[in-house]
């Protein structure tokens, strides 16, 4: 197996070679090709992040105007029902102050209707007195020939106080 | 050439030659060192080349550098933990070195320098001064409590502190021979096989129709050493960051 050959003076060489070249590899790597992948990579995450921050920011703008728009309409809605409340108030209001005044000119009628009712009745049992009077004396006349008009208008007036229609 | 000669010859491909001539003979620069210069070439146009237009959306190349950077990252993160940032280059460097010398090695002609137990064993013993290093600047005498783990039995000393030594001391071994076996196993395999292919076709009328079986388990194999290219680069990066971890933390 010629790896086992370590008399070859080519494998001592080798080695030294090997050395010297892994060693610069390892120094142009570490010095300027790795930094490079790595500021690119930063740059990217960096702006990555950036482009992150800013879409949130966008979302919380957003967010913000929704929630400004959504306050409005509430309080647009709230205005516009306080509205409709004192409009309804308010014709309540105006329709029960007419029905009152209409239910006391209505009562007013029917007192004075009342009242004209009353006279009426009055007027009538005033007339019924002389009325039966009247008869009372005029048969007494023609079957006894005689009455006593004060007598006779006493009588009718106790009459008239039995019944209740004095 | 082995099949000309009639046999299998499986091994000369990991033979050590000078190239560049009579310089690079003199310097002693091998074939192997040659796959080094070219691998690490290769990683580091990857990384420039591919970093270059420093795309907030990746093209391919800018992708493949990316996703490699953040495999090794995610390794390093997830092993290391606190404090392993700084290991980082380290970790990625010794990664893609492995990763590309097991892929080179794929093609035709190439070499594969983690075949070789001594570039195995080097980059090794790499990790290992490394990690000794380490675990001794941060922790300076209390790294040797290491070896003896706290609230154990004193007179169980003498049998946890040896075995505790040997364990670590054998990490470079197992490190180095793991991916070397792995790699030396499976171009021995293809080469076998390829050989087959070579020696069946000449066999007259039949001999292509039976050479096509050892050929199509070498398209099966070099599938097979793609994945395990890539395992072994793997293993050999998280073997590293656990050793690392056990180094910051001690335990």
């Amino acid at each position: 197996m010629p790896q086992l050959d370590f008399g070859n003076p080519l494998m001592i060489a080798q080695i030294v070679w090997l050395l010297i070249i892994f060693g610069v590899l390892y120094f142009v790597l570490a010095t300027y090709a790795l930094p490079r992948v790595e500021a690119v990579l930063e740059d990217r995450r960096r702006r990555i992040e950036g482009d992150l921050e800013a879409a949130q920011a966008a979302k919380a703008e957003a967010d913000a105007a929704m929630a400004t728009h959504r306050e409005a309409t509430a309080k647009a809605r709230a205005e516009a029902q306080a509205a409709i409340a004192a409009a309804l108030q308010a014709a309540q209001a105006e329709s029960a102050q007419r029905s009152e005044a209409l239910a006391a000119r209505l009562a007013q009628q029917i007192e004075a209707a009342e009242g004209r009712i009353v006279a009426a009745r009055d007027s009538a049992m005033r007339s019924l007195r002389q009325v039966s009077t009247e008869t009372t004396v005029a048969v007494l006349q023609r079957l006894t020939g005689e009455a006593d008009q004060a007598a006779v208008g006493a009588a009718v007036d106790r009459a008239l106080v039995a019944r209740g229609q004095a | 050439m082995a099949a000309e000669s009639g046999s299998i010859d499986a091994l000369s491909q990991f033979e050590l030659a000078p190239v560049f001539g009579p310089v690079g003979a003199a310097v002693g620069f091998t074939q192997s060192n040659a796959h080094m210069l070219l691998a690490a070439g290769l990683i580091t146009a990857l990384l420039m080349f591919g970093m270059a237009a420093r795309a907030v959306v990746p093209g391919r190349l800018q992708s493949l550098a990316e996703s490699s950077y953040e495999f090794v990252h995610g390794i390093v993160d997830s092993q290391v933990g606190h404090g392993g940032k700084r290991f980082f280059p380290f970790v990625f460097t010794l990664f893609m070195f492995v990763l590309f010398g097991n892929m080179l090695g794929l093609f035709p002609y190439a070499f594969t320098y983690t075949s070789h137990l001594a570039v195995t064993f080097g980059l090794a013993l790499i990790v290992f001064v490394v990690i000794t290093a380490v675990a001794l600047a941060l922790h300076g005498r209390k790294f040797f409590g290491y070896f003896f783990p706290e609230g154990a039995p004193l007179w169980l000393a003498p049998i946890i502190v040896p075995v505790e030594v040997v364990s670590y001391l054998s990490r470079p071994v197992s490190l180095s021979v793991r991916l070397f076996a792995n790699m030396v196993a499976g171009h021995v395999l293809l080469k076998v096989f390829a050989t087959f292919v070579v020696m069946l076709g000449a066999l007259g009328a039949v001999g292509p129709l039976v050479a096509t079986l050892p050929l199509a388990v070498n398209v099966l194999l070099i599938g097979f050493e793609i994945l395990v290219a890539f395992l072994q680069a793997y293993v050999f990066a998280i073997l590293t960051s656990i050793y690392l971890h056990d180094a910051v933390h001690l335990h």
